[in-house]
């Protein structure tokens, strides 16, 4: 099976991925069935093809050959057989759908939020992070759902994706084989930052994850601020739109942002103190800086005052230098 | 009835073998801009859609290769995202809409279907002229979208994307409506006149499978196309107006939207492919020089895709959140669906054995579209399973996926058609070896673009990205690399088809051997179509027909020449 | 066809005789109308699923409908059928002056109907019972989105800014919230009202499109009639005009049921 690229284990082949969850490997047997019969397929009309195109090519003072057109029973052949097999095809794709299709009792439950262009991970003990830590030793259940428009939860290693949509919950489970990072997509267009919008799921050990949750819950406690701002500033979605380098980007850069001229679209210049931070993330459509366009969603109710504080002494630590503003 | 179309007597037949570019015909036959841009005449409105849709494939193609371009390497460079979503967008919306959905029956339909039936015209000339009239109002929208900022919603429009970004979605929007309606006005001329203007003699049974599959795609036409219309003036609405139908933040169901887009949108994909399936039926049998094999599979396959076409939308919705019922019912009408185009790649194969295969331009481009179609058909099984497609939706799998189908499958009809009929419209031959090279081209470039985008689909590679990650590199290099040994390709057909209006030699009637209609009257045809009642009797007796050398093209026998 | 004459002037040149030209009329025409009724079987459809998904909405919303100028607009259509299909008739035997007349009934009567319209879209503006963002209807809007600018009613436990509701807890846009969905109860109006008129005006508004599409086929027809065009041998244009309008009424006759009575 050489030729078809087909690899068994874990480690990926030509054609997909490291298969890297418990659903992925009875997928993975289907897509190689089907490509068996693709190839058989593929080589028995092309092969004819070929055969017919050489044999039978025209050659001077030689015509067609009478032969029959139309042969019952040959025709009622070349439409079963295949009829048989895709109907084959579709049971089996149906059954591993349905094995796959409804998440076991005891999985644990993480809360997605997507928005233009990043996913928030909501743990139950309401910690809220960039990147999916799961436990590797019990299956997770995602259940997602869109503040904007319709994105789609797609991680290739676990063979599974399922659409996000505003106005509703979307689920979907895993249950991952060994621990490790994996990639996630986001594969529902959904604007200017799509192919940005990525994340990781990452499969701690047994009693690594519960370790990793209390730490992460933790750290305005534990981290001076400006540190638990940089975080706050990665694993909230900050870091989609602004630039920590002074490059403008879908909104401002934070980097030399606290202190300086601001001129906004309407004309007005003001000063971007704290409250002017604060309101921005607040009210993000209140005050719109001239040359960007108002797409930012609220935070109202998504960050604590604490994290609005750490996140404003993160972006004072950015103070640029004087006059590079504007 | 009259007894003009009737069967003359074996012995009596001269069928007009000249080639007419010194005298009279459908070219000269009124002259300058002003009559042509008021003709009534099916063939002139063909050639006019021809241009038309040609120049949009330009368009459409140029923006195909920048877009390769922006990805041959990760991050930018040469544009920037939004200019990248707009353009993903618009190379879509243009191939889609004003190329390739009109592009065989508007085109190559319109100037061979009343020829193929031995009648002047089609039953509705005015609503033709006003069809195309209505393509280039279509086009002019989307042109204005253009030039106003673009769309970047996808072709696909799904809400609430579409009804919240800040792009230019109304006209684009309303141009799709608009080229809707000269979609549903072609296919409402083609069916009444199918029905109608066939002449005594040809019963449905003993139409030439290129008609069957004109008629196929009319049906779809006319059923499915409102509905798209519909669902794109609520879009407007929604946009306007806030009406909220598909609104979720008010209550209603951006969900619904899909189903309604691809309730047209799947049956469009098989307008697309049917009339490239009857082209590619007339090529086998000329070419081969023998009668096509499995006549009724073939027709009675291309009213069963047309039927079946319609039940299976859902299978672009199964990771969208729809119940699992439905989920299995679209996938197992998507595989049953499967069955109709296999029987008719059989039939094709077939046609070939113990003929006498003449490997011309157009028969090279039929070869092409059997091995690309049947790699377009047998993909088509991964993405129609319920466990692999939600692997594979929304990769690059289905992004090579439908290009094999549409491109090598549609674009590799149209090729063919246009280069079979290309004597009979122009009444000049193109260069015969040209063409083969750029045939050749073609299919080299094609796979090599589009076959590396199957591996890094299935690798998880998601589609729409303007930025992707490095180990995908690869990948792309050689994607873009083979698009641009397709423009090379293109470029020769161009260049030598525009050469043979100027220097091509002059065609005779019938340079091929085609036992259908239009081979009956010269190249190119009178304004009438034909000076002499053509002989109606099997389409498909291509053996009658001999080469014959004085004439440098070829003669209808006599005597039938079943032995 | 005994219609045929060799200098038939109607007769187009393509035609083998004037009874093909009359049958592919015809044909053409049904067809068309096929695709007039799948325009509207794409609202249908959105009214089926709406319908079938929230049926207090329009339970609840339809009492806004004047059934009474809503009856007596289904009368005058059905009139206007009678005298489209009389018309027909009259050009058929070729009665002149009842032909004029009788187009000229069936424009009137198309006058009044979008008159009787005007009235019924005026009085919904004016109570704000509009689609989507736009309503502003207070009786029926829910309290908390009496403010059409936010859609989204905030429950009160998430306004505060220092709220440890995390983002993915709290409802997404659209989703009832357990606060708001006790108060409707306490008003017995039903969320997402808007949905309702933003299904009746896009199929009222599609159908009235349509009238007045028809009426402006009927004046063309009506003048080429004034002109003596037609007779017994050459009626296909009121034929297929009368067509496309019974069509424009049956499409109504759906409509005005399943918009204005409902239980």
């Amino acid at each position: 099976m050489g030729f078809l690229g087909i690899q068994g284990g874990g480690g990926g082949g030509f054609w997909l991925p490291r298969a890297a969850s418990t659903g992925a490997a009875p997928v993975d047997a289907l897509f190689y069935f089907i490509l068996a019969i693709s190839v058989v397929f593929f080589a028995l009309i092309v092969g004819l093809m070929i055969f017919f195109v050489v044999r039978y090519r025209r050659r001077a003072g030689q015509g067609p050959q009478p032969s029959p057109a139309h042969n019952t029973p040959l025709e009622i052949t070349w439409s079963v057989i295949p009829l048989a097999i895709v109907i084959g095809i579709f049971a089996w794709g149906f059954k591993v759908f349905m094995d796959l299709a409804t998440p076991p009792a005891n999985a644990y439950e993480v809360q997605v939020t997507a928005q233009k262009w990043s996913w928030l991970y909501t743990y139950p003990n309401g910690h809220v992070d960039d990147v999916l830590h799961v436990p590797g030793d019990r299956p997770v259940k995602l259940v997602m759902t869109s503040e904007d428009v319709i994105h789609s939860y797609f991680v290739p290693a676990f063979r599974v994706k399922r659409d996000v949509v505003p106005g509703r919950y979307s689920t979907l489970w895993f249950e991952a084989l060994e621990p490790g990072e994996y990639q996630v997509y986001c594969t529902e267009y959904c604007g200017t930052g799509h192919s940005d919008m990525l994340s990781k799921v990452v499969v701690h050990p047994p009693g690594g994850f519960e370790k990793w949750l209390e730490d992460a819950s933790n750290l305005l406690n534990t981290l001076p601020p400006a540190e638990a701002g940089e975080r706050l500033y990665r694993s909230r979605g900050c870091i989609q739109c602004h630039s920590m380098d002074g490059a403008a980007a879908i909104g401002p850069t934070f980097r030399g942002l606290v202190g300086s001229q601001r001129v906004m679209r309407s004309g007005t210049r003001l000063v971007a103190d704290e409250n002017y931070i604060r309101e921005s993330i607040l009210e993000p459509q209140a005050q719109i800086v001239a040359g960007f366009e108002p797409v930012m969603p609220t935070y109202k109710g998504r960050l604590k005052d604490e994290e609005i504080t750490a996140l404003i002494a993160f972006m004072k630590s950015l103070a640029g230098e004087k006059g590079e503003e504007q | 009835m009259t007894a003009q179309h009737a069967t003359q007597p074996a012995g009596a037949v001269s069928v007009p073998m000249e080639n007419a570019l010194g005298g009279e015909n459908y070219l000269n036959h009124g002259r300058g801009l002003w009559s042509w841009l008021t003709t009534l005449d099916h063939k002139r409105i063909g050639i006019m859609y021809l241009v038309s849709i040609l120049a949009a494939f330009l368009l459409g193609g140029v923006f195909a290769l920048l877009l390769r371009t922006e990805l041959l390497t990760p991050q930018q460079t040469i544009m920037k995202p939004d200019t990248y979503n707009q353009m993903f967008t618009l190379h879509g919306a243009v191939m889609i809409f004003l190329f390739i959905i009109p592009g065989i029956p508007a085109a190559l339909g319109n100037f061979v279907l009343p020829l193929m039936l031995g009648a002047k015209d089609v039953a509705f000339p005015r609503l033709n002229l006003a069809s195309y009239y209505l393509w280039v109002t279509g086009a002019l929208f989307a042109l204005v979208s253009i030039i106003t900022g673009a769309v970047d919603t996808g072709w696909t429009f799904y809400t609430p994307y579409s009804t919240t970004t800040s792009t230019s979605v109304i006209s684009m929007v309303f141009g799709a409506f608009i080229l809707g309606f000269s979609s549903i006005f072609t296919g409402l001329n083609f069916v009444v006149t199918i029905h109608k203007m066939r002449p005594p003699g040809m019963t449905w049974f003993r139409m030439p499978l290129f008609l069957w599959g004109l008629y196929g795609t009319a049906i779809i036409q006319i059923l499915a196309t409102p509905v798209l219309g519909i669902t794109l003036l609520l879009i407007i609405a929604e946009r306007l107006l806030g009406v909220g139908i598909f609104d979720p933040a008010l209550g209603g169901d951006p969900v619904l939207f899909q189903h309604f887009f691809w309730f047209y949108s799947h049956p469009a994909v098989y307008i697309m492919i049917l009339p490239a399936m009857g082209v590619i039926s007339e090529l086998m049998a000329t070419f081969s020089r023998k009668r096509i094999f499995g006549y009724a599979a073939i027709a009675g396959s291309s009213i069963a895709i047309a039927v079946i076409s319609f039940l299976v939308w859902g299978h672009h919705m199964f990771v969208s959140g729809q119940s699992n019922l439905a989920g299995m019912i679209f996938s197992f009408l998507t595989f049953l669906v499967a069955i109709p185009s296999a029987i008719k790649v059989f039939n094709w194969t077939a046609t070939m054995y113990k003929g006498s295969v003449w490997l011309a331009t157009p028969m090279l481009y039929a070869l092409s579209f059997l091995f690309l179609f049947g790699i377009g058909g047998l993909t088509g099984l991964f993405l129609g399973a319920l466990a692999t497609d939600v692997h594979l939706h929304d990769t690059y799998f289905v992004v090579a996926h439908f290009h094999y189908v549409m491109f090598g499958g549609t674009v590799m009809g149209f090729l063919g058609g246009l280069h079979y009929w290309w004597p009979k419209m122009s009444g000049r031959m193109y260069s015969e070896r040209w063409g083969r090279i750029a045939a050749l081209l073609i299919f080299v470039g094609f796979n090599v673009t589009f076959f590396a985008q199957f591996v890094m689909g299935s690798q998880g590679m998601p589609r729409r990205y303007y930025n992707y990650l490095p180990e995908f590199t690869p990948y792309h290099v050689i994607s873009t690399v083979g698009s641009y040994l397709l423009g090379l390709g293109f470029l020769i057909v161009l260049v030598y088809l525009i050469h043979s209006l100027v220097k091509g030699q002059p065609a005779p009637a019938n340079p091929w051997g085609g036992a259908t209609l239009e081979w009956q009257t010269s190249s190119p045809p009178p304004h009438d179509n034909f000076s002499r009642e053509p002989v109606v009797d099997d389409p498909y007796d291509v053996e009658r027909w001999r080469w014959d050398e004085a004439l440098g093209g070829y003669r209808r026998q006599e005597q039938p020449a079943s032995a | 066809m005994s219609q045929t004459t060799p200098h038939d002037p109607h007769l187009a040149h393509h035609f083998p005789d004037a009874g093909t030209q009359f049958e592919a009329g015809k044909l053409g025409m049904w067809i068309f109308l096929a695709t007039e009724i799948l325009l509207f079987g794409g609202l249908f459809c959105a009214y089926a699923v709406y319908r079938a998904n929230h049926p207090e909405i329009f339970i609840y919303a339809h009492q806004f409908l004047d059934k009474v100028l809503g009856g007596i607009n289904t009368a005058v259509l059905i009139v206007s059928s009678l005298t489209m299909a009389w018309a027909v008739r009259a050009a058929q035997l070729g009665h002149q002056r009842a032909l004029v007349r009788l187009l000229a009934a069936t424009i009137a009567l198309g006058f009044v109907f979008l008159g009787i319209k005007y009235v019924e879209y005026e009085h919904k503006w004016k109570e704000g019972l509009l689609p989507g963002k736009r309503f502003t209807h207070q009786a029926a809007a829910p309290p908390a989105a009496a403010a059409p600018a936010d859609p989204d009613p905030a429950p009160v436990a998430a306004a505060g800014d220092s709220s440890v509701i995390a983002p993915a807890a709290r409802g997404p846009a659209g989703l009832a919230s357990p606060s708001t969905a006790s108060q409707e109860k306490a008003h017995k109006v039903p969320r997402n009202v808007q949905i309702f008129f933003g299904i009746y005006f896009s199929m009222t508004g599609l159908h009235a499109i349509h009238v007045i599409a028809g009426m402006i086929t009927l004046l063309w027809i009506l003048r080429r009639a004034a002109r003596g065009e037609f007779g017994p041998r050459y009626f296909t244009p009121v034929d297929l005009a009368g067509l496309y309008w019974h069509l424009v009424d049956l499409i109504w006759i759906y409509l005005f049921p399943l918009l204005y009575l409902i239980h």
